[in-house]
């Protein structure tokens, strides 16, 4: 009887402590999401309410009328994530094996411009990029922008902001991944005759994968859906699925539409994830972005 | 020498990234001492500490960091004590399940902002419930749950599980080893998370936006000024709030060495406390 008891309690204590935060997600992401799904198949409009009537047409609409700004937030997002890599890496490097006493320094430099507000930080980038900026003014001067080019309200402006408010998000994985790395193996290849850069090829490299592979999703992700950067460094020729799915929501109250939306967005991204994944050989997915 | 080549470059690309990060927070920093004339704070115009002397003049700009601060403060609470309890629940204990959980604490990181906010605003007009201080603390304790839960699972992996079983074997209760062994063992892992719940809460604009209703947070309020000229005031919040994180980043940094100095003698201490109603018995 009593053998018995213990066993349960130790099989219920778990949930115990699972319980209340499950619950939360449960009734605040998970519920949502179904219902979202539900509202996807709702026809009507904002004046006499929406019902349900398993209405797929709305995907197939929002994809061919949307499907710039679909194509747009994906070459976006992924073209930042490249930038982002290509900046941080050798950041991420350097702090990881070169910085020494520096290391924590570092670090705390890399980390701390994120903790000033991400949308301050963004009309800040508009200050700096203006049309009447001292950016401008020298890019001008050395012919880099014609007299009457622009950097504010461009492609340009959305892809280095979305890369700059990113950063981070690409930079800490790939930290995390270079610092585990046995330095011996490295020292092992030179050994046996390795250059420095095949054995950073055929050593380093591999090993930081899952830091590749976990920065750039943490970029990737918040990226594609992002709308802030698109709104206050482009145009409406630079918006993305997040503004379009703001907008449905907040202004047009077309929810069916933003539903929907946002449910091919994230099955854009789910998709991309699991190729992903299959390409760079992450084995646990969980495991490698977490 | 191609060594010391390779170095240099290494260094001065570090050096460039460094300044690139930094470089909207010297413009903020710097623009709130600018001595502004009409809305817009684009041009420099002369130094003046007249925003610093008055950073809360305007009545809504208050409210809205008020908002801002009393919601992080919540929400930190909350998605701390929930997340920190099932981090310990994923790391500690193999229970039917446990992988449907992991994959759920995962999904909302996986998910864009902009369909979260979405999704939980359809929700709240489906149930008809007005959007609010309320729902925005609902939404960032949803979202900054997952957050908690990866930082304290580290922490937590990172750890010798043979002190919480030698505390057990000495005859203390499951729970007054969580409470004594476990929990003063993670503590700088939660402070991390608790730190980084606020922060992302504080900095939230996306979700906030679907889920505020009337009710102005400081993201949304700088968002709405940007049309009219985002106020000089502002920049001086933006600032004090970076020197505030920078001075709790240096106590938890203060509080990890003084843990760490006392691991040492934490197994022989934990130990001994856990079973004190035994011992007295």
């Amino acid at each position: 009887m009593l053998r018995l008891s213990l066993a349960r309690r130790r099989s219920l204590l778990p949930w115990l402590f699972v319980g209340p935060g499950l619950l939360w997600l449960a009734l605040f992401f998970i519920i949502p999401l179904a219902n979202q799904a539900n509202v996807s198949l709702q026809t009507g409009n904002p004046d006499t309410g929406y019902a349900f009537t398993w209405a797929f047409s709305t995907y197939t609409d929002a994809i061919s009328e949307y499907q710039e700004q679909f194509l747009r937030s994906l070459g976006y997002a992924a073209t930042a994530t490249v930038l982002c890599l290509i900046i941080a890496f050798p950041l991420a490097y350097f702090t990881a094996y070169r910085a020494g006493r520096f290391r924590n320094l570092m670090l705390l430099l890399i980390i701390l411009p994120f903790f000033m507000s991400y949308v301050l930080r963004t009309v800040a980038w508009q200050l700096i990029l203006s049309d009447n900026g001292w950016v401008l003014a020298r890019l001008r001067d050395v012919g880099l922008v014609s007299d009457t080019g622009r950097l504010l309200a461009t492609r340009t402006a959305v892809i280095a902001g979305i890369t700059y408010n990113f950063l981070p998000f690409m930079a800490l994985p790939l930290y995390v991944s270079l610092e585990k790395i046995d330095r011996r193996l490295i020292e092992a290849a030179k050994d046996l005759y390795a250059s420095p850069i095949t054995a950073f090829r055929k050593v380093t490299l591999p090993l930081a994968l899952p830091g590749i592979f976990a920065g750039s999703l943490l970029t990737f992700i918040p990226a594609c859906g992002d709308f802030v950067n698109a709104a206050l460094l482009g145009t409406s020729r630079q918006f993305m699925i997040g503004n379009v799915i703001q907008s449905k929501f907040i202004t047009i109250l077309d929810y069916p539409t933003a539903a929907a939306l946002s449910f091919i967005l994230m099955s854009f991204i789910l998709i991309g994830i699991f190729i992903y994944a299959r390409l760079l050989g992450a084995r646990n997915l969980t495991q490698a972005a977490l | 020498m191609r060594r010391s080549l390779r170095h240099w470059v290494l260094g001065a690309w570090s050096v460039a990234a460094l300044f690139y990060l930094f470089l909207p927070i010297f413009v903020i920093a710097l623009f709130s001492f600018n001595d502004n004339q009409g809305r817009f704070n684009f041009t420099w115009q002369g130094f003046t500490l007249r925003h610093w002397a008055d950073p809360f003049a305007n009545p809504d700009l208050a409210e809205a960091l008020k908002n801002s601060l009393l919601i992080a403060g919540l929400d930190t609470l909350i998605a701390t004590a929930l997340g920190t309890l099932m981090a310990v629940a994923l790391v500690r204990y193999s229970f039917r399940g446990r992988g449907a959980v992991d994959m759920l604490v995962f999904l909302p990181l996986s998910t864009p902002e902009v369909v979260l906010g979405a999704a939980l605003l359809a929700l709240f007009l489906t149930v008809n419930i007005g959007t609010g201080f309320v729902t925005i603390l609902i939404a960032h304790v949803m979202f900054t749950i997952s957050y908690v839960v990866v930082t304290v699972k580290a922490r937590l992996e990172g750890m010798d599980r043979h002190i919480e079983e030698a505390a057990m074997d000495l005859g203390a209760t499951e729970f007054v080893t969580f409470r004594k062994v476990t929990l003063p063992m993670i503590a700088p892992g939660v402070a991390a998370a608790g730190l980084l719940a606020a922060a992302i809460s504080v900095d939230d604009y996306v979700i906030t936006s679907f889920n505020a209703g009337q009710t102005t947070t400081f993201p949304l309020f700088i968002f709405g000024a940007t049309r009219q000229g985002v106020p000089a005031e502002v920049n001086v919040l933006g600032t004090m709030l970076l020197l505030v994180v920078l001075f709790l980043m240096g106590a938890n940094v203060m509080l990890q060495r003084r843990l760490a100095r006392r691991d040492a003698n934490l197994l022989h201490r934990s130990v001994s406390t856990a079973t004190e109603p035994l011992q007295a018995r």
